[in-house]
């Protein structure tokens, strides 16, 4: 991920810096009002590509370090972005288990390896019952039971209906993981393996990146993702569009390619959530699988069908 | 009382050095301990990868040890509060015993739930950014509550105690002279001192009965505020209450026993108190069963699908063995043999004593580990050793060094103070004999 975040910040820094060069070349000067009255040119120019491709000079004078993304306190993260209420949609009826979802999101927030934040059942209510696909992410529900147990409040609900994990506050107690009924919840066993720049990053609890030895870990629904206009790394892997991600307030969810009004493909799909009896609310909503895109496949359906 | 009969009772009871055999178990009880000590130093450096806890069983045999602590040091409630409200004379030997199993069994509970945190350093998190919401830190308030009240009503019953053996002609040794002057040399046996020592016990006693219950019925709650199949009972907080006194008059009946050999008491721990204490113990094992068939016939007559998996593997599957082997060791076999007069002879009784203890233990093994290998949602995507659960070699270290750690300071406590409160003894012997 900090490759991928580096090298993007390089370019934005990079084009940045060209259009400022672009507008120094021009023959009215934007900086002659404000920025040409801090700065005073050093005479000494430097060569710089523009976004046309073409090479222009520059006084080193107005060359200025881009810094970084804000890093979000501890505060705004505990806090939530305003005026949102994620919501995710899991179209059971397009999941044949391919498992993009899951090794996307392993690889981005750097899981241990075993270990799985998203995962997908094969599932079967009763014996007689349709066979299906079912990917779960953290229900990031309203009524969170392990929100409840927490006795230091390092996991929180926020005010955009994000349930998240501060690893720096978290004691390693593991009452949420017994509280959870989804068994979404995975905790660090040993020190997590990491390149040393993944190490050294600042810790967040919106990227949850680096994990921590000693702490539980979960799907966060990409918070930092949400923060850029982006969406999860589950919803974008996914070549069959099975997740969408949105804003309830908005009501609309998208899977990047496609964009529906939530209510209305909750009412037109017979939308529902997991084990609603248990009255945790959750943020995920799921389509039951009919008039599905790919027959269920396993590896006895399949051993079955060479058979005949 | 003639002064020669009472310097008798002091010097039958007051405490006496190791001899051999004592030596040999303070040395074995301290190489357990070291044991457990070096494996928690590896759990601490490497995680705690090096139990066999993964993300199903994600609390194993140092959580069911804790449970298990926190019930056997409800028995300290038992003996000196319930016991002595109802003015029951017969069990005062037995007080002090009754109070330093409580105290050593909650200490090392406090220790033990330390030793499964994954970030232990971070404890004062818990008081830095605790929320009252959250049954671990109603455990806390009410565990520190219980262990001062406790700490409390063992050391002023001992306070006229301390006066006697500061008084012994030959001294025991220097330090230990020291410890007694400096924990009682204000004690100087006025009516007054004895007045509101007398009601500051009677007040303490009154409250550890509320503290105690809460105590276990919180950790009841730490699995019943959940809502797996297992712990989603209502019955939880009684089934435990139940089972601590039961696995604590079982502690006591054992201690007993082995003071009673070891330091020759024939005369003070009498078999009457075995007759007694087993029918305590066949009342309370009776008490047990009910809860434990109120536990599992109501949801074995429905078998709701989530619990049908769970229940399953008790009764004929997977956890069968420990099942009823925990159900006839903790409560049936005992109350068959306590039932009997000749069942509560000394030997007997210690017998069924030990197998209502290691019952019990298993039976608080079987409270944590089954439940969480039944998820609601099937367990997935994960590697196989997370399908099963069979604690390390660091687990048993631990948990067994923990085991120790309660042993040893009972017995170091025997060879400090007197285990047999001589000041109360003598008081009873004088208010028979004026009777």
């Amino acid at each position: 991920m900090n490759t991928h975040d580096t090298s993007r910040r390089e370019f934005l820094a990079a084009s940045l810096l060209a259009g400022a060069a672009l507008a120094g070349c021009n023959t009215k000067n934007p900086f002659e009002k404000d920025a040409a009255e801090m700065v005073n040119p050093s005479g000494e120019m430097v060569k710089l590509l523009s976004v046309d491709g073409e090479v222009i000079e520059i006084d080193k004078a107005f060359l200025k370090p881009v810094p970084h993304l804000p890093a979000v306190s501890n505060d705004a993260a505990r806090l939530g972005i305003g005026n949102k209420k994620f919501v995710m949609v899991i179209d059971l009826s397009r999941c044949k288990s391919l498992k993009k979802c899951q090794s996307a999101c392993n690889h981005m927030h750097h899981v241990h390896p075993g270990q799985n934040w998203i995962k997908v059942y094969p599932m079967q209510d009763a014996e007689h019952t349709a066979p299906y696909w079912q990917p779960t992410t953290c229900m990031h529900c309203d009524e969170p039971p392990c929100v409840k147990v927490c006795p230091v409040d390092a996991t929180f609900k926020r005010q955009d209906g994000i349930v998240l994990i501060d690893s720096d506050r978290c004691i390693g107690c593991r009452f949420c993981m017994a509280a959870c009924p989804y068994s979404t919840r995975v905790f660090n066993w040993e020190e997590p393996e990491m390149e040393p720049e993944i190490a050294a990053q600042p810790y967040s609890c919106e990227s949850s990146v680096p994990q921590k030895k000693g702490t539980v870990g979960k799907c966060d629904f990409c918070p930092d993702m949400a923060r850029k206009g982006e969406l999860p790394h589950c919803v974008s892997a996914c070549p069959n569009g099975v997740f969408l991600f949105g804003d309830m307030l908005e009501d609309s969810v998208t899977n990047g390619a496609e964009t529906f009004r939530f209510s209305d493909l909750i009412k037109d799909k017979a939308g529902y959530r997991l084990m609603e009896d248990l009255g945790t609310k959750p943020s995920v909503y799921y389509l039951p699988p009919v008039n599905r895109n790919f027959p269920f496949e396993n590896a006895e359906t399949k051993e079955e069908a060479k058979k005949s | 009382m003639e002064n020669l009969a009472k310097q008798k009772v002091i010097q039958d009871l007051k405490p006496q050095q190791f001899g051999k055999r004592g030596m040999i178990w303070v040395g074995i009880l301290l190489f357990i301990c070291a044991v457990g000590l070096f494996a928690y130093i590896r759990q601490l450096s490497k995680g705690l990868v090096v139990t066999s806890m993964r993300d199903y069983v994600s609390w194993g045999i140092y959580i069911s040890n804790f449970v298990f602590f926190v019930a056997i040091s409800l028995v300290g409630s038992l003996i000196t509060a319930v016991l002595r409200l109802s003015d029951v004379h017969w069990s005062t030997p037995l007080t002090r015993i009754a109070e330093i199993i409580a105290v050593a069994a909650i200490t090392f509970a406090s220790i033990i739930i330390v030793v499964d945190m994954g970030r232990p350093e971070r404890f004062y998190n818990l008081f830095l950014h605790g929320r009252l919401q959250s049954p671990i830190i109603w455990d806390v308030i009410v565990i520190t509550t219980y262990f001062f009240i406790s700490m409390l009503l063992l050391y002023f019953p001992l306070l006229p105690d301390l006066n006697i053996l500061m008084k012994l002609k030959e001294k025991t040794s220097k330090g230990l002279d020291k410890l007694y002057s400096f924990l009682g040399s204000f004690w100087k046996n006025t009516p007054g001192q004895i007045k509101i020592n007398e009601r500051a016990i009677s007040i303490l006693s009154i409250t550890i009965i509320p503290v105690a219950f809460s105590i276990h019925t919180v950790t009841s709650w730490l699995f019943a505020t959940t809502y797996r199949p297992g712990w989603d009972s209502t019955n939880f907080g009684a089934y435990f209450i139940s089972g601590a006194f039961l696995v604590g008059a079982g502690g006591v009946v054992v201690a007993m026993y082995v003071f009673r050999k070891a330091y020759k008491l024939e005369n003070y721990i009498k078999e009457d108190h075995f007759d007694k204490m087993g029918k305590v113990l066949v009342m309370l094992a009776l008490l047990y069963l009910y809860f434990n068939i109120n536990e599992f016939l109501v949801p074995a007559f429905k078998m709701k699908k989530p619990e049908e998996e769970h229940l399953v593997g008790l009764f004929t599957g997977e956890f069968a063995p420990i099942f009823w082997f925990a159900i006839f060791t903790a409560m049936i076999i005992p109350i068959f043999i306590l039932l009997f007069k000749k069942g509560r002879k000394p030997l007997p009784a210690f017998i069924a004593g030990c197998l209502v203890v290691i019952g019990s233990w298993f039976k608080r093994y079987l409270i944590v580990t089954p439940t969480l290998l039944h998820p609601f949602l099937p367990m997935q995507d994960v590697p196989d050793s997370y399908r099963h659960y069979f604690p390390s070699w660091e687990e048993w270290a631990i948990a067994m060094g923990s085991l120790a750690g309660v042993l040893l300071i009972i017995t170091i406590f025997a060879r400090i103070f007197p285990i047999i409160p001589i000041q109360e003894t003598i008081t009873e012997i004088e208010e028979h004999e004026n009777v």
